[in-house]
């Protein structure tokens, strides 16, 4: 579970690859003949550890999620709420906030769906067809993870800036790109294109073409294909991806903090506002919003269970 | 329930953003401004309004200053500029988007308000801080931040210098000092509010090295029982200037407005502003009203002590300045 609370937050996401590893776990060939061959105590021994053991290690694992986990949240909200709910309310409807939380809204829902659209099509791409190139691709999508936020900002700088290579002529032009929505939107799309893509490709690899070509065969049309057989098949998958990518979306601070040229009530996100107002010592304020991105982070967790929960039936079935 | 909510919180979002004023501006500015320009927008937007019936509403930016000259320069739509020291705004003008003599333009070298550095040391003065050479006494933890990035820090920079160039007499002994006081420095933070923070929340260090407007500020906030301010008897005079940037403020056709609201600020109003801030008034008669304020410090400029801030960026804190090289040992 502490691995799984990291996820909402850390780019390096192992779940995502998951549903490969579960079917290699549930696919029964390989377990059912080694198994017999192992000495039996050996077996005991790795299915129960002596109690001094399972006690130190349980114990160790509580207090690590109490202190970096249940802690840092129970302190959030406690600070949020230190001047009553009445003050917490009122830190929310301060039209700065308001504007932060409707543009972090504004930019979640335009990266998500662009990065659903593009991350379908990568996937798609990637796992159905075979084509020159198709490693570079596959890595190119993880790029995103490995460089650092505060230089997927500066990218956006060099290029769109007045300084940069387009930014002469986007200002003849009257187009403002940094500093501006479109700059927090791109920004944060770049950060977060890896999470559809990195959640389907290994399912869709998994699943094959078989069902695609016999819906072809039986004379659906691509896009036929894709709506009725595709689509149906990666949903969980699909939706899991949107819901990391949304949950990085509203969280992502470098990136965005770089592009965004800190205009109060107008590009602000939550994340940039949460620290905005801690500088200023308005602490309340600051928890306040801390407190909503945090109830976002336990609501993506809650879903994010029941999806895995999903995914993992439908790889049961799937699988057999 | 949910499709219920939904709408009912998207229409409390999107409620009041429509909002429109005859003229928009966009002042970026530095850190500790961030409440002093609250309280004079409100100001100059009524008395704009009342003097020409047209409605503005100033919009804010606040960072480092360094980093918030950086991003005018890379295309933020500043039509004004108020930042901690000169030599930002001179490296926006050198792009052009200023005059170069952006600085000859208005009173008193652009600078309508006044600071300087003084010591915020922990209630009852525990250390006995009294002036510049108690600072570089073992033992003493001063907190100020980093002066690449941080205008204020190149003032208590300065200061520091400044101080000990006079006491000691020349300029290798000044260095020897600087030397010392950093020595005594345990963290660099970026900005002037994160070295408050530091050593407000945080309870790291002795004495904070400080705008006095950030020091009054922090008395405020957290309360005169647990911090005081100590003023050295001498110290700089820091000169926060102002300017339009021609660049933007022709193009979005805000040069009047923009021109009246850096005007405001010489004002008996503006300076009243500045003065309730705790930033020292430039007006004689609004200095006297206020004068119990502010300590007695002996102040001296930059000009008088490094000649202008071109020449002591250029010797102190360009890369393989006298900084770099005091700091690496």
């Amino acid at each position: 579970m502490s691995m799984q609370t990291g996820v909402v937050t850390s780019p390096k996401q192992l779940r995502s690859y998951a549903p490969e590893t579960d079917v290699s776990v549930a696919s029964p060939a390989p377990r059912v003949e080694t198994a017999p061959s192992r000495p039996v105590a050996a077996q005991r021994n790795l299915r129960t550890e002596p109690g001094p053991v399972r006690f130190i290690i349980i114990t160790l694992a509580v207090a690590f999620l109490s202190v970096f986990v249940v802690l840092p949240l129970v302190v959030v909200f406690a600070s949020a709420f230190s001047k009553g709910v009445g003050a917490y309310l009122a830190a929310l409807a301060e039209p700065e906030a308001l504007s932060a939380i409707r543009l972090t809204l504004l930019v979640a829902a335009i990266s998500v769906t662009l990065n659903l659209v593009f991350g379908v099509i990568a996937a798609w791409a990637i796992s159905k067809f075979d084509f020159a190139g198709k490693t570079l691709l596959v890595t190119l999508i993880d790029l995103p993870f490995s460089v650092s936020p505060v230089i997927s900002g500066l990218v956006f700088v060099l290029l769109f800036g007045a300084q940069g290579y387009f930014g002469p002529w986007l200002q003849s032009h009257n187009v403002q790109i940094l500093f501006a929505v479109p700059g927090i939107a791109l920004a944060t799309v770049f950060v977060t294109f890896p999470f559809v893509a990195r959640a389907l490709i290994p399912l869709m690899q998994e699943q094959g073409t078989q069902e695609e070509e016999a819906a072809i065969s039986l004379g659906a049309s691509g896009l036929q294909t894709f709506f009725r057989v595709t689509l149906p098949n990666i949903k969980w998958g699909l939706l899991y991806g949107v819901l990391l990518c949304n949950a990085r979306a509203m969280g992502e601070f470098g990136a965005v903090s770089v592009v965004s040229g800190h205009i109060r009530g107008e590009t602000n996100t939550m994340p940039l506002l949460v620290e905005i107002l801690y500088n200023e010592y308005q602490f309340v304020s600051s928890f306040a919003i801390a407190s909503l991105l945090a109830m976002l982070a336990l609501i993506t967790l809650v879903v994010k269970t029941i999806l895995e929960r999903r995914l993992d039936e439908g790889e049961a079935v799937d699988g057999d | 329930m949910v499709r219920r909510i939904l709408p009912l919180v998207a229409g409390l979002l999107w409620a009041g953003s429509a909002f429109a004023a005859d003229y928009s501006l966009l002042n970026v500015s530095y850190d500790p401004t961030r409440e002093l320009y609250v309280d004079f927008n409100k100001a100059f937007a009524a008395a704009y309004q009342k003097e020409t019936g047209k409605s503005v509403e100033i919009k804010q930016s606040h960072g480092g200053s360094g980093s918030q000259a950086r991003a005018v320069i890379d295309g933020l739509q500043a039509d004004i500029v108020t930042l901690a020291l000169a030599y930002d705004i001179d490296a926006i003008a050198a792009k052009g988007l200023a005059a170069a003599d952006w600085q000859k333009r208005l009173p008193l070298n652009a600078s309508p308000y006044t600071s300087t550095i003084v010591f915020l040391v922990r209630k009852g003065n525990p250390k006995g801080i009294k002036d510049w050479d108690d600072l570089i006494k073992p033992g003493v933890s001063v907190i100020t931040p980093n002066p690449k990035t941080s205008g204020g820090a190149r003032w208590n920079y300065l200061a520091a210098w400044g101080y000990a160039q006079k006491k000691y007499g020349s300029a290798d002994k000044a260095k020897k000092f600087v030397a010392d006081l950093y020595q005594n420095v345990p963290v660099l933070d970026t900005g002037a509010r994160g070295s408050t923070v530091t050593f407000v929340e945080r309870g790291v260090g002795d004495v904070l090295l400080a705008w006095e407007n950030e020091a009054f500020l922090a008395l405020r906030e957290f309360g005169q029982d647990k911090f005081e301010i100590v003023a050295p008897p001498q110290s700089i005079l820091a000169e926060p200037p102002v300017a339009v940037v021609d660049k933007v403020a022709d193009r979005k056709g805000t040069r009047a407005v923009a021109e009246a609201y850096l005007k405001y600020w010489y004002s008996r109003e503006g300076q009243e502003i500045a003065a309730r801030n705790s930033y020292r008034p430039r007006d004689p008669e609004i200095a006297k009203e206020y004068e119990k304020s502010f300590a007695r410090v002996e102040l001296f400029t930059i000009d008088d002590v490094f000649g202008g801030w071109t020449k002591a960026q250029k010797d102190h804190f360009a890369e393989g300045g006298i900084f770099d090289q005091i700091y690496k040992n």
